[in-house]
């Protein structure tokens, strides 16, 4: 095959996976801005949570590397407890910081924020050591197109990525869609006093979309763990980053905007990585983030606030 | 003051000298008022008078500095909004506060939030549908494209969806062409009369609003100045020079 299609696939599919995890924390950056209209800076160290909750866990107990037998049982599983731990610590985050600030000026939240963020991350490092941290091989990396390509890779660790965060997504935007409970967070999103008219508990409802953004970003983080093998406690700032900037991209508030954003900065990094150099793709990422706050800061899709709050 | 309590029941909805603020701006000096069950009351009174504050802190979106509110004996000044809803609770707030980006069907089922009989829900959609026409015929769309005529009917009917025992009216016929403001006073007394309803209406349509209500209350800068039989008000003469707008 021609190296250079070859090159450009195999960044494609690169693209693909880092859109994967992006997306998973833009959604809980969406929905939590959607809702409560707070850009949660500490949104991104759920990521880093998830990273080292779900190590400390797998160290629990004896498990072999690559997994085997039914230690493959342990992945589900495990996720599951990823998922309430992260998603319980975001309902913790919001009941003591967010909440005692509703009604005051969005700024103060806002910082509130920030400084959560800083709070995490130096308890972070205080647990789990501020150097760069293993995680076990569990996934092997032999390449299922090896006989088609050596530089296209596509491993059981892509199959994880993909079988994870995909039904996530598809999951939660039928959830929204569809049921009583996504009619009633969006009708909270739209207008909380209203929606407290009809019997909804709005406080209830923030929690709840505090606990499944703080799920996805947890899980999120735990599948970046086995796919990359190593992470660090700072890490959810710069993830954080690039997913508020997939959201904004999207429409903040949007959720299909926010995992059609995370794709394009995705594809923009695979692909500034291999045609301009990886050390400007995040030049690339936030000049894209500023151009959108600039001439079109309702992002593609638009956001749910601009449309009916002006 | 004339009092006319409907001979000696307690009332569904007391309200007893509640003051209500905006920051430091005193809204409510101390308004009572009772509502029983199975009337339709009014409450009129011009632009800034103090409805919609009265409705909102009856509902509680907002809660009184002081002063008590007693929905059949029980308090409820100090309850969460939300939580009204299950004691049988439901309004059409000023201003319509439809949700734009969730169909019109889905916003009906949003007024059934806490219902769980299917099945009465749907029902109760049919009928929504049979009284407005409109409703049914966009019920995939947004209701954010809807006229304001269509949100201002939309907004009854998803009151109506909470089955509710008090239902709260704040100007339900605000934006109607005038055809459809005789047929929107119709409903509320189809409302009131097949449903059992009470009703607690607030209108500009001062007219209109006390000739099918049982009695009505007027309110002046926060404070009811007047109140009586609906009919009596008609014919009371600063009724009839400041709201019904007749001059000499
Ligand atoms: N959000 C608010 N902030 C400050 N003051 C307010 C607010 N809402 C209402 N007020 C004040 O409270 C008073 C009563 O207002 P309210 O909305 O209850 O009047 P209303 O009788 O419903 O009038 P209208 O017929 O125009 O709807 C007015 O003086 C108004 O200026
Ligand atoms: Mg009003």
């Amino acid at each position: 095959m021609d190296p250079q299609l070859e090159a450009f696939l195999r960044q494609v599919l690169v693209g693909l996976s880092i859109g994967c995890y992006l997306a998973l924390i833009a959604l809980g950056y969406t929905m939590v801005y959607g809702i409560v209209e707070l850009i949660n800076f500490a949104h991104g160290d759920l990521f880093t949570f998830g990273f080292f909750i779900s190590l400390t866990i797998w160290g629990l107990f004896d498990v072999p590397t690559p997994l085997e037998g039914a230690w493959i049982l342990a992945l589900p599983a495990i996720a599951i407890v990823v998922i309430l731990l992260s998603g319980g610590l975001n309902v913790v985050i919001e009941r003591v910081a967010y909440r005692p600030l509703r009604g005051a000026s969005k700024l103060a939240p806002l910082i509130t924020a920030v400084g959560m963020s800083f709070m995490l991350e130096a308890i972070f490092a205080y647990i789990w050591g501020a150097n760069q941290i293993n995680y076990p091989r569990f996934i092997p990396t032999t390449n299922f197109l090896n006989d088609f390509s050596r530089i296209i890779r596509f491993t059981p660790r892509d199959i994880l990525l993909f079988g994870v965060t995909i039904p996530a997504m598809i999951g939660l935007t039928l959830f929204i869609d569809r049921t009583r409970l996504g009619k009633a967070m969006r009708a909270a999103a739209q207008d909380r006093e209203a929606a407290a008219m009809m019997g909804i508990n709005v406080n209830r409802i923030i929690a709840i979309t505090f606990f499944i953004g703080g799920g996805l970003a947890g899980v999120a983080g735990m599948v970046y763990g086995l796919y990359t093998g190593s992470g660090r406690f700072i890490m959810g700032f710069e993830f954080g980053l690039f997913a508020f900037t997939a959201a904004v991209l999207g429409g903040i508030g949007n959720i299909r905007g926010a995992v059609l954003g995370a794709f394009i900065i995705g594809m923009v990094q695979a692909m500034s990585d291999l045609y301009i150099g990886g050390e400007w793709s995040r030049v690339i990422i936030f000049s894209l983030l500023i151009l959108m706050l600039v001439f079109r800061p309702s992002g593609i899709l638009g956001s749910t606030t601009s449309v009916e709050k002006v | 003051m004339t009092d006319t309590p409907t001979q000696g029941k307690a009332p569904l909805l007391h309200v007893e000298d509640i003051h209500s603020y905006y920051g430091n701006i005193h809204a409510l000096h101390g308004i009572s008022l009772d509502v029983f069950e199975g009337e339709i009351v009014t409450l009129i009174g011009s632009n800034g008078a103090g409805k919609s504050t009265t409705i909102r802190t009856i509902s509680g979106i907002m809660h009184p500095r002081q002063g008590a509110i007693y929905l059949d004996g029980a308090p409820i000044h100090n309850l969460p909004a939300h939580t009204l809803v299950a004691h049988g609770i439901a309004q059409s707030p000023e201003g319509r506060r439809i949700f734009p980006r969730l169909s019109v069907i889905d916003n009906l089922q949003m007024g059934a939030f806490l219902r769980r009989d299917k099945a009465e829900i749907q029902r109760d959609i049919e009928n929504v549908y049979a009284l407005f026409p409109r409703l049914k015929e966009r019920h995939r769309q947004f209701a954010g494209t809807l006229s304001g005529g269509e949100q201002q009917m939309l907004a009854m009917g998803r009151a109506m969806m909470a089955r509710p025992r008090l239902l709260l009216l704040d100007e339900p016929s605000m934006g109607l062409a005038p055809v459809l403001v005789d047929q929107i006073f119709e409903i509320i007394k189809r409302i009131n009369t097949e449903q059992g309803t009470t009703i607690l209406l607030v209108e500009q349509n001062a007219l209109m609003a006390l000739e099918i209500a049982a009695r009505g209350y007027v309110l002046q800068s926060g404070s009811i100045v007047l109140s009586d039989t609906g009919a009596a008000l008609l014919e009371n003469d600063m009724v009839r020079k400041v709201y019904l707008g007749e001059v000499g």
